[in-house]
């Protein structure tokens, strides 16, 4: 047995999400499997992969090359396995041999080696490699000063796009269509790269963009587990792309053609394991051009897989480990084996999902830098199904799109929605397309859906109508708004025409062998194949939490999974509905079933109804699964310990202000208003500022503090009907506490409070925390009394979450989540308190659960979360710390003391005391004499400019604080922020400490 | 119109049939689960005579071009599919693959559930079909000795070059022709029941190519077939490869329900490589019957461990049960071409010398 470490790829970020916690979770039980000894580092908290269950040891430590080395000198690991944590793990690697750490600790690089990582990812070297192969490439060159750039752009003629080297999701490169932006694109490029190298590269925009995952073993074998074809043409990030599979435009002679080119690529780089290949192909040719290859699992792969059911990630690991594919079975036949190509009988439709509707004032235009934090996958047997499934999954109200030219021209998020508007008004197919390059075969798809909403406008609920409609994936809801009908009437239509949903089998093999895959979806194109999961004990359905996105993020990936792993040792048959790729809640080994859907009422109650699910738990699907809760309470639906009417009572602001005052607990003051005239008379008899929150929101979206009246009004201009009612809140200085408590309705247990850095006022998915808290003991006292006094008020059972403010001994609510919430994780983690598997024990009854008897947490270490802001692909955006959430993941370290664990948290930046440019700090009444003494303008052109602190309001402040982000630097917007950076200077040299583990056998896994 | 699709194991498939359906078809139905294709393998002489599912729910997305055909007509008597894409969208189309099958009157159902289908065929073999608008039907005889009739009638020869290699025909697919000509072999087609022609056309190699339904329907030249095998360097594709075992005394059996499709692993024991291969074969020739030949296995199916290649013990022999010549499928294995171009010069040098 030996040991292996590895690299996770850390908060999830734009560019770099939740695929890796899933890739990285199937290579650790991979390697585990194999009798190895996982030490996983990895500084995401919020990870599946970072549980005892996935690793042996985990540390939640730096990404850096000083930190991996301390670990790798205390626990001298035999061999790394770097190509499953993404491009952070994969340039940590690349960095680990340069600075000779693995040679010093003999430490052998499992899979794809280091020079073939080289030659795939240095623009360069890869350029070189293709002119052998004959492989043709766009034109392009490798630059490291403006200049060349310009010289290059003379020659071959705009546009022109950039690729930074070693950067992820397209960092600091863009597309560019004249010589007056060169400059500060490339320049941005230079400064993104590590290498200070960018290709320019002349733009083939309009080609059609199709990939191919590669699978290689060290024998040589080497398969195409899937292609894909992009819906948007060359031009728009894959990761921005909507991506369907396998490819539908490509004849057998194209696609070959670029299967053997991929091949004969992947088989050059003699990778080891899993390859991604982005080719261009002319429409109207058989011109094609190699775009880029990602020497590792990636995002692609993570789809790959799921539209497959071919496990890349597990088979990458064995094969890094020496197995050949064809020593390797197939996990979903059982009985073929992995040097065989998938064959799809379904078509996969990928969407992503973008932040714009957390910041609709941001730049929406789409390019080469990817903007989506995650993604959404729908599978049916028509594309117009996928289509649509794909968009009722992404879990947003598609705003009104108008301007549709020039949402098609830029392109931007809605350039698919602007499309379907102008064929409902009568664009032709032929004139898009001259426009966009987007395929006819694509319009087509929009021009059917079209076609059937209207023809339900005008001829209501006939039988082969209705059908159509339903194989094109309308749900019976948007049907009765098409048809001027009720729901209940096209209910009603479908019983009496036998019109039912069924479900069909994702086998990798479109039936040609026998599988033993749980792995389905649901069409109406075709017969039920799938029988009701026989089952000894309950049968519990988990909803999921759909895409990744600000607010909502893997976090609830982990709660959902470790539920099916509670419910599964409690001998109930588990069952998961989830649309999200990236996940381990969407791997098909996770549940006993997985159905593949969107997260909606009529789907979630078909499974219920064809299951005979005993129990729903929407608990741990974040806000997404709790909003439908009411409905599906409504349609009957058995939900675990979700009551609407305890919901109402938390969300409905004058209810909850009821209720809280009869336990004779303080909340802010705060006035609900169902109207923009209530709001403003009530505005009136508070002082501003006020807190202006609508209701059924994620992640504090559309929450904005307003200074005055004037603010106030054009919050209310920019809010949505549907998010009355607005409540508004006076906004009292002070701390924000939060925690994480499991109820059985009599008690709860709460393993400590969760102390933010930052002061109320900003989201707290946005503040820095620490955990345990270090508050005093009375404070402590009276938090517990509060929330045991509300989870017993409404005989709540499972996991709550309240957030509270402190004033000097005032203890006040702010609000409370009725559900698992997004420290659930790092609450688990740290007081290593099982708290899932709790509240999923007493939602089942399970008469040998008590959680009063559950032992006090013991606290070995403090931990500091922190929030990560991918500013880098929002530039046009001001940071500044508020209630709208802007994060979109999150870090946690260790440390015996806080200091230790700020010093990790920081290890990324330079020292304060020893930088003198390091920082420019720009705080309200301070002076720090540290810091630099430059003028901004001065001092964001220096070398060593890294931190850049301003907590003021105004135009310029705003101004200078998003020059600092576009010019990669880290902003804080909070002086909180600032001190806990120089607190964590003062200890030098931290010591790793992994993940405290296992104190409480008996009640883990077995 | 409603239609049917009755298999000969009693189970009944709804859709829709084309206007071409008239009178009930009878045919052997078999599977086709690629995502990619259909031009190649309706056109492929193959598969002549059989109903054709298509597995991948949506066909004829890129309709039919003039040049990815195999053969010059379309072979299949039926085809069975989900969908239909009746506005293809492709720079080389130049009809939709429904105007291409009703202009050659070639009926066809859509709106099957063809995974169904797929399935019902695997669990109870390859088996007769009929495509009728009644909702009964009884089964006549099925049709055999197809290589009679998809062979051609004269030798005809192609393309010039310094390599002279006869084909015989069982029912040639397109490609296998230009794998060669792009490799500058001269080439002769020559039907195999006039085998003995290449005695005439004394070229340095012989193929034996493809073709559809039983190997056995070859034994009337089996001894004729042999002695041109035992004189020249020879190569074997999918029913050639068949063949070759008949005529050196190994014998073939019926696979349960066939092999077809662009995804089957292969495993060279020579070399220890995998590679993916096209198939398209109801026939295998038995592991067991070649102890007492002078064949054995170079290839086998990394799936079922069926036989996929066979070498002679003179090293002049080489076969393939799968497609090196792609189309539809991985060209992978076009390799095999090159390996066989070289062993027939390696043996030109021997003889000079």
């Amino acid at each position: 047995m030996s040991k292996v470490l590895v690299i996770g790829s850390g908060p999830i970020m734009i560019g770099q999400a939740a695929e890796f916690d899933y890739s990285g979770t199937q290579g650790c039980l991979a390697l585990k499997e194999e009798g190895h000894e996982v030490i996983l580092v990895n500084n995401n908290p919020a990870t599946i992969m970072t549980d005892y269950d996935i690793a042996d040891k985990v540390y939640c430590e730096p990404l850096t090359v000083a930190s991996l080395e301390k670990i790798i000198a205390m626990e001298r690991p035999d061999s790394l396995l770097a190509g499953l944590g993404g491009q952070t793990a994969l340039n940590l690697a690349v960095e680990l041999e340069k600075e000779e750490v693995l040679k010093k600790y003999d430490l052998t690089l499992l899979g794809t080696g280091i020079s073939s990582i080289m030659q795939g990812e240095d623009r360069e070297l890869f350029r070189a490699l293709m002119n052998d192969l004959d492989q043709p490439v766009p034109e392009s060159e490798v630059i490291t000063t403006t200049e060349q750039a310009r010289v290059f752009a003379a020659e071959v003629g705009y546009p022109i796009i950039s690729r930074p080297a070693y950067t992820l999701g397209g960092r600091g490169g863009g597309i560019v269509h004249d010589e007056a932006d060169l400059d500060e694109l490339i320049a941005t490029g230079l400064k993104a790269s590590p290498i200070h190298q960018v290709i320019v590269e002349k733009s083939i925009a309009g080609f059609k963009e199709i990939e191919y995952e590669i699978m290689r073993d060290h024998k040589g074998t080497c398969i195409s587990v899937c292609n894909m074809e992009n819906f948007d043409p060359v031009g728009v990030h894959t990761g921005d792309s909507i991506v369907v599979a396998p490819s539908q435009s490509l004849t057998d002679d194209d696609y070959q053609m670029l299967r053997s080119a991929s091949i004969k690529i992947v088989s050059a780089l003699e990778v080891i394991g899993g390859c991604n290949v982005q080719l261009a192909l002319d429409p109207v040719s058989k011109q094609y051009y190699v775009i880029e290859v990602n020497p590792r699992v990636s995002r692609s792969s993570a789809l790959a897989s799921k539209a497959t059911g071919y496990p890349i990630a597990k088979m990458a690991a064995k094969i890094a480990l020496g197995y050949t594919l064809d020593e390797l079975e197939n996990p979903l036949t059982g009985y073929t084996y992995a040097s065989f190509e998938p064959a799809l009988d379904y078509v996969v439709v990928k969407f992503p999902r973008w932040p714009f509707d957390k910041f609709p004032q941001a730049d929406r235009s789409l390019g080469t830098k990817m903007r989506a934090t995650g993604e959404v996958m729908a599978i049916d047997r028509t594309m117009e199904g996928a289509f649509q499934k794909a968009v009722q999954s992404l879990d947003t109200k598609i705003p009104e799109v108008d301007n549709h030219w020039y949402h098609l021209y830029q392109p931007t998020d809605l350039r698919f929605f602007a499309i379907y508007d102008l064929i409902r008004k009568g664009t032709s197919m032929d004139k898009i397309h001259q426009e966009t390059q987007i395929d006819p075969l694509f319009l087509q798809v929009i021009r059917h859906l079209v076609d059937t909403e209207m023809a339900l406008g005008t001829e209501g609920l006939s039988q082969p109508l209705l059908h159509q409609a339903k194989v094109y994936g309308f749900l019976d809801d948007h049907i009765a708004a098409l048809a001027g009908c009720t729901t209940a009437d096209v209910e009603e239509a479908r019983r009496e025409y036998d019109i039912q949903r069924s479900f069909k089998l994702v086998d990798t093999c479109a039936a040609e062998f026998e599988a033993a895959t749980n792995y389905v979806y649901s069409t109406f194109a075709g017969m039920n194949e799938i029988a009701p999961l026989p089952s000894k004990g309950k049968k519990a359905l988990i909803l999921g939490s759909g895409p990744i996105r600000i607010g909502q993020g893997v976090e609830f990936d982990y709660s959902a999974v470790k539920a099916i792993e509670s419910l599964q040792k409690q001998g109930w048959t588990t069952i998961m509905i989830n649309n999200n790729p990236e996940t381990v809640s969407t791997d098909y080994e996770t549940a006993d079933r997985l159905y593949f859907e969107p997260i909606q009422k009529e789907i979630i109650a078909s499974i219920v109804e064809h299951e005979s699910i005993d129990l729903v738990f929407p608990q741990f699907g974040g806000q997404t699964a709790i909003n439908l809760a009411e409905d599906l309470e409504k349609a009957g639906l058995p939900l675990a310990g979700v009551r609407a009417d305890v919901l109402d009572a938390l969300e409905d602001r004058d209810k909850f202000y009821a209720a809280l005052k009869k336990l004779g607990i303080p909340h802010v003051a705060g006035t609900t208003c169902h109207s923009k005239q209530e709001a403003l008379e009530a505005a009136d008899s508070y002082t501003f500022p006020l807190l202006c929150r609508p209701s059924y929101v994620i992640g504090g979206q559309g929450m904005v503090i307003v200074q005055d009246k004037q603010e106030l009004e054009q919050a209310l201009a920019e809010s949505d009907d549907r998010h009355y009612p607005i409540v508004l809140d006076s906004l009292l200085q002070g701390a924000e506490v939060e925690v994480d408590l499991v109820s059985d309705g009599h008690s709860i247990y709460l393993p400590d409070i969760i102390e933010h850095i930052e002061p109320g006022g900003v989201h707290s998915g946005d503040s820095m925390a620490v955990f345990p808290s270090t508050l005093t003991d009375s404070l402590k006292q009276k938090i517990r009394t509060y929330s045991e006094k509300i989870a017993v008020e409404f005989t709540y059972c499972g996991l709550m979450n309240i957030q509270f403010l402190i004033q000097q001994d005032d203890v006040y609510v702010l609000e409370v989540n009725p559900r698992a919430s997004r420290t659930v994780p790092i609450v688990s983690k740290v007081a290593d308190i099982p708290m899932v598997d709790w509240a999923v024990r007493i939602l089942t009854d399970d008469a040998e659960f008590s959680l009063s008897q559950q032992p006090d947490p013991v606290f070995q270490e403090t931990a500091v979360k922190y929030p990560l802001f991918s500013s880098y692909a929002m530039t046009d955006l001001d940071h500044k710390l508020g209630p709208n959430m802007k994060s979109t993941g999150e870090g946690m370290c260790l440390g015996e003391t806080v200091e230790e664990a700020l010093a990790k948290v920081f290890a990324h930046l330079p020292d304060l005391y020893d930088v003198k440019e390091a920082c420019l700090v720009e705080l309200e009444g301070r002076h720090v004499p540290e810091a630099s003494d430059l003028p901004f303008k001065e001092w964001i052109t220096k070398e060593d400019a890294a931190v850049y602190v301003n907590d003021q309001s105004g135009e310029e402040a705003e101004k200078r604080r998003i020059t600092a982000v576009k010019n990669g630097l880290t902003v804080m917007s909070e002086a909180a922020t600032f001190d806990a950076y120089v607190k964590g200077l003062e200890c030098k040299d931290p010591v790793p400490v992994p993940l405290p583990q296992q104190s409480l056998e008996g009640v883990k896994s077995l | 119109m409603k239609s049917y699709l009755h298999l000969q194991d009693g189970r009944t498939f709804t859709g829709k049939a084309s206007s071409t359906l008239q009178e009930p078809m009878q045919g052997e139905i078999v599977f086709f689960t690629g995502m990619t294709g259909y031009q190649e393998v309706l056109t492929d002489p193959s598969y002549k005579d059989q109903i054709v599912v298509f597995t991948y729910p949506l066909i004829g997305n890129y309709g039919i071009n003039d040049t990815d055909e195999e053969s010059s007509e379309i072979q299949v008597s039926g085809v069975v599919m989900y969908q239909c894409t009746q506005q293809p969208s492709h720079y080389q189309s130049t009809q939709s693959l429904g105007a291409y099958l009703d202009g050659q009157q070639v009926p066809y159902l859509t709106g099957v559930d063809t995974r169904e289908v797929t399935k019902a065929i695997r669990a109870h073999g390859t088996q007769q079909a009929v495509m009728s608008h009644q909702n009964h039907h009884d089964f006549s005889e099925p049709s055999d000795q197809q290589i009679f009739a998809v062979q051609g009638e004269t030798v005809e020869t192609y393309g010039e070059g310094s390599l002279h290699v006869a084909l015989i025909d069982f029912g040639w697919k397109k490609s296998i022709l230009q794998a060669l000509l792009k490799r500058q072999v001269k080439v002769s087609v020559i039907p195999f029941t006039q085998v003995e022609a290449v005695h005439k056309v004394k070229p340095d190699a012989i193929i034996l190519s493809n073709g559809p339904g039983d190997p056995k329907d070859a034994l009337p030249k089996i001894e004729q077939i042999k002695s041109v095998l035992d004189e020249y360097p020879s190569f074997g594709i999918c029913m050639g490869h068949q063949v070759i075992a008949l005529a050196y005394g190994a014998d073939t059996e019926k696979l349960p329900f066939g092999h077809r499709g662009a995804n089957h692993p292969v495993k060279d024991a020579v070399t220890g490589k995998v590679f993916l291969t096209s198939q398209n074969h109801n026939y295998v020739v038995k592991k067991d019957s070649l102890s007492k030949t002078p064949l054995s296995e170079r290839f086998f199916n990394v799936n079922d461990r069926s036989i996929e290649g066979l070498m002679h013990d003179s090293g002049q022999l080489m076969s393939a049960q799968f497609h090196p010549e792609a189309h539809p499928g991985p060209q992978d294995a076009e390799w095999l071409f090159d390996d066989f171009i070289s062993l027939v010069g390696s043996k030109g040098v021997k003889e000079h010398v």
